[in-house]
């Protein structure tokens, strides 16, 4: 699953790091906490959060997460965006409230491989 | 007053290192906060070290910056790596730390509304810290400030001797 799959199917706007949208994404990770984020979350991960300040940047940086998503319309800081620029970080917007968000993320990376037999 | 995990003997070790650096950090402010530990992030990767290890040094690295960056003036995250660790040390002139194992438990924060709307103060930085490190010593003076030493181990064999 690439992130930019999920961008076009979920109709996400993206506000930094085109560059990196042919990325793979592994999983997902949700949390406003950066510490929760920084212990648990894991490369290749889609981070979906509320959080909007610069700081997310260098933790999605360092845990070189494919991308953040950022909920509920919040728009990202001047300096976020700035910084997520620089460092190649992703960052879409949805105006989907999280837990329609992380649903439909859960769902086609869960899907990913292949529709499910039974249905 | 020190805390320290798994050490049954003089781990911090004395061996000469094959790499030493010291990058300065700015108190009071998140503006650059995970600067230092980006860089060394990129660093370590350059030394070709194990995935793992680097993640686990940028991670107490990086917590370690937020905590100097929540509440010291200053401080200075140094750097060191032999063939057998990397030992990340955070020293910072601040308030210190009044009771260390309160501070310790998972949970339990000081810190102010504006630093816990950011996302940050959910009392899990130090947990982290010590969790993510094969060894860990924390000493702080109140009023003067405090010094973290983390150790991880690149070779698996090395028992801190």
């Amino acid at each position: 699953m690439h992130l930019e799959d999920i961008v076009k199917a979920l109709n996400l706007r993206v506000v930094s790091g085109e560059e990196g949208l042919a990325a793979e994404v592994l999983g997902g990770y949700v949390g406003d906490l950066l510490s929760d984020v920084m212990a648990n979350s894991k490369e290749g991960d889609l981070w979906i959060t509320r959080q909007t300040h610069q700081n997310i940047v260098a933790v999605a940086s360092l845990k070189d997460h494919a991308g953040i998503i950022l909920i509920q319309g919040c728009n990202p800081a001047a300096d976020t965006m700035d910084k997520a620029r620089k460092e190649g970080v992703p960052i879409m917007v949805t105006d989907m409230p999280g837990f329609e968000a992380i649903g439909k993320v859960y769902n086609m990376i869960a899907t990913k491989k292949g529709p499910d037999p039974s249905t | 007053m020190a805390a320290w995990k798994g050490l049954t003997t003089n781990v911090l070790s004395h061996e000469p290192a094959i790499y030493e650096n010291s990058f300065p950090v700015e108190g009071g402010t998140y503006e650059n906060a995970g600067h230092v530990s980006s860089q060394i992030k990129a660093l370590l990767k350059g030394m070709k070290i194990s995935k793992e290890v680097v993640r686990r040094a940028a991670l107490v690295t990086y917590e370690s910056e937020i905590n100097i960056c929540s509440y010291a003036r200053s401080g200075k995250i140094v750097l060191q790596v032999t063939p057998e660790h990397v030992t990340i040390e955070a020293i910072d002139e601040g308030q210190g730390i009044v009771d260390i194992e309160l501070a310790m438990q998972e949970g339990y924060s000081t810190a102010t509304d504006r630093i816990r709307e950011m996302g940050f103060g959910a009392g899990m930085g130090l947990c982290n810290i010590k969790n993510f490190s094969d060894f860990f010593r924390i000493t702080s003076e109140i009023g003067k400030g405090t010094h973290l030493k983390m150790v991880i181990r690149i070779d698996k064999d090395f028992d801190g001797i």
